[in-house]
Parts: structure tokens; C-alpha cells; sequence
């Protein structure tokens, strides 16, 4: 992506931007779309889909800025109408997700068990978890969340894509194993697996930093 | 007695639903005795957290550039 001093054009955006906007200017939607093209991508992994959403997301809420009221930031509001695009998109796709890409998605999983775990299930020495700092203050700082985001983004694609939708996009686990089409128990595997590499990538990158990097 | 590594599968599935009444049990007594696994639930509640933070766009308010933090109410 380019990160050019100038925003790209949006269709509608000059005209609008005219407009009376009950508080909201172009201009602060536009200094959003970095971010939103950000987190849009982590989410669907497919920049020219993410290129889509945000585009449309911008527009919405140009066009919906009366119904902005005013309760929560900008911020939050524009991105509750992004979320909910790509809720919606995710629903279209997960129809053409196939269940073999699902569960083969995780091919060092045992590997990464093994790391972990001995022969009796028992944490090996080293790895037992210790407590984590406080994480609300850790989130006001810019590196945690560059720390979170690289952990995110190194979830294998599949399993990252159920963790999303379940964590991120606040499906019920239900909804998710229906509209994927796999069992219960394939669904919370995925999960399991997605939580466990999570976790151990943010012990390493943020909890226990002076263990070793994930 | 479940493992260690059993009771990582229950803390994930308690995110996901609630237990039935022999996997809690299960679970606290393992619990009870264990501080590692104590962390680990309690590291799954943070993931919560914070992916929650993430979802309501908190991440991005992190960068001091991107956030004016005299935005008027």
C-alpha cells in the first residue's frame, strides 16, 4: 500500500465533503482509511477485497453521517460499519471455504504441541505459563499492538479466519461451525489451536519478553 | 485427572460455551492445583480483552498521531 501524503479520491467525496456534515469532514474519514485498510486486511487477507470494503464503508458512511450521532468517537462508529461489511462478506465467502483447507491448515500443530507439552500432557520446564501484565496498560502503547497485530497475522490463514470470526467479529461458535459446514468439535479444535499459538506468540513477543521471539 | 495440555482444550471450549457440570469440575480441581494452567485461563480472558479492544478500533487510538486526544466531547 501506498502511503502517499495525498488520500486517494473517493468516489462522492468531493461533493459531499460541501455538505453540511453534522460533524463529520471527508477529511477525518479520510485520515481513518489507513487504519481501516489495515485492519480490513488482517481480516480477509485479500488486499483488493479489503481495497473493496473500506471503499464502500467510506461511502456509507458518508451518505449515513446524519445518523452519526455523536455518541461514540468517529472512529468507533466508522469502524462498526466496516466490521459489519465484512461480516457480511465473510458469510458470502465462507460458503466457498472448503472443510479440507480447515483442518489441513495446521500442519506443524503437533510440532508446536510437542514444544510445549511432554509425553504425559504436562507443561515442559521452561513453558508452564506465569502471570501476564496488566493489559490495559500495555494497550495504551503502540508496541504491544504492533506485537498483537504480528501475531494475528501469523495464525495459519484458515484457523486465523475462524479466530476472527469468532473473536473479532463476535459470531457464536454455532453460527460459525454452520455456516463453514464442519462439526462442533472441528470448530472448537480450530479455535483451541488458533487461541493456543496466539497465546504462546504473545507470551513471547509481550508477556515474558525475555523469553524467545515467536 | 485431566493434563495439562487437556485443560488448555477446556479453557478454549469455556470461551466458546458454557461447561457441563463435569468439565467445571474437572477444570477446578485441576486448577486447584496447577498455577500454570490457573495463568494460562486467566491469559485467555486477556485475549478476549484485548481482541475486544481491537474490534472497537482501540488499537489504532494507540497511535499518538492518529488519535487527538483534545477531541471535544
Amino acid at each position: 500500500m501506498s502511503r502517499a501524503s495525498t488520500p486517494s479520491p473517493v468516489p462522492g467525496l468531493a461533493a459531499a465533503a460541501h455538505e453540511d456534515m453534522q460533524g463529520i469532514s471527508a477529511e477525518a474519514l479520510l485520515s481513518l482509511r489507513a487504519d481501516m485498510l489495515r485492519f480490513a486486511r488482517l481480516q480477509l487477507r485479500h488486499a483488493e477485497t479489503a481495497e473493496d470494503l473500506v471503499q464502500e464503508s467510506i461511502e456509507a458512511a458518508l451518505r449515513k453521517s446524519s445518523t452519526f450521532a455523536g455518541r461514540s468517537t468517529l472512529k468507533t462508529w466508522v469502524f462498526a460499519i466496516l466490521r459489519n461489511r465484512i461480516v457480511d462478506h465473510l458469510r458470502q465467502a465462507s460458503r466457498t471455504v472448503t472443510m479440507s483447507s480447515l483442518v489441513n491448515d495446521d500442519e506443524d500443530w503437533q510440532q508446536n504441541l510437542e514444544t510445549l507439552f511432554n509425553d504425559q500432557g504436562g507443561w515442559r520446564d521452561g513453558r508452564r505459563p506465569v502471570a501476564w501484565p496488566d493489559p490495559e496498560q500495555s494497550m495504551q502503547t503502540r508496541q504491544f499492538w504492533a506485537v498483537f497485530e504480528h501475531c494475528l497475522d501469523h495464525l495459519p490463514p484458515a484457523a486465523g479466519r475462524v479466530f476472527m470470526m469468532r473473536e473479532f467479529l463476535g459470531f457464536e461458535s454455532d453460527e460459525i461451525c454452520r455456516q463453514l459446514g464442519i462439526s462442533t468439535s472441528n470448530c472448537h479444535v480450530i479455535l483451541h489451536r488458533a487461541r493456543l499459538r496466539l497465546r504462546t506468540c504473545m507470551d513471547s513477543g509481550w508477556g515474558r519478553p525475555e523469553g524467545a521471539s515467536c | 485427572m485431566l493434563s495439562c495440555k487437556q485443560v488448555t482444550e477446556v479453557c478454549s471450549t469455556e470461551m466458546d460455551r458454557p461447561l457441563k457440570l463435569g468439565e467445571r469440575l474437572a477444570l477446578q480441581a485441576h486448577l486447584m492445583l496447577c498455577s500454570g494452567c490457573a495463568n494460562y485461563r486467566r491469559q485467555m480472558k486477556t485475549l478476549r480483552q484485548v481482541m475486544q479492544a481491537y474490534a472497537e478500533g482501540r488499537a489504532v487510538a494507540a497511535d499518538p498521531e492518529a488519535s487527538p486526544d483534545d477531541r471535544p466531547s
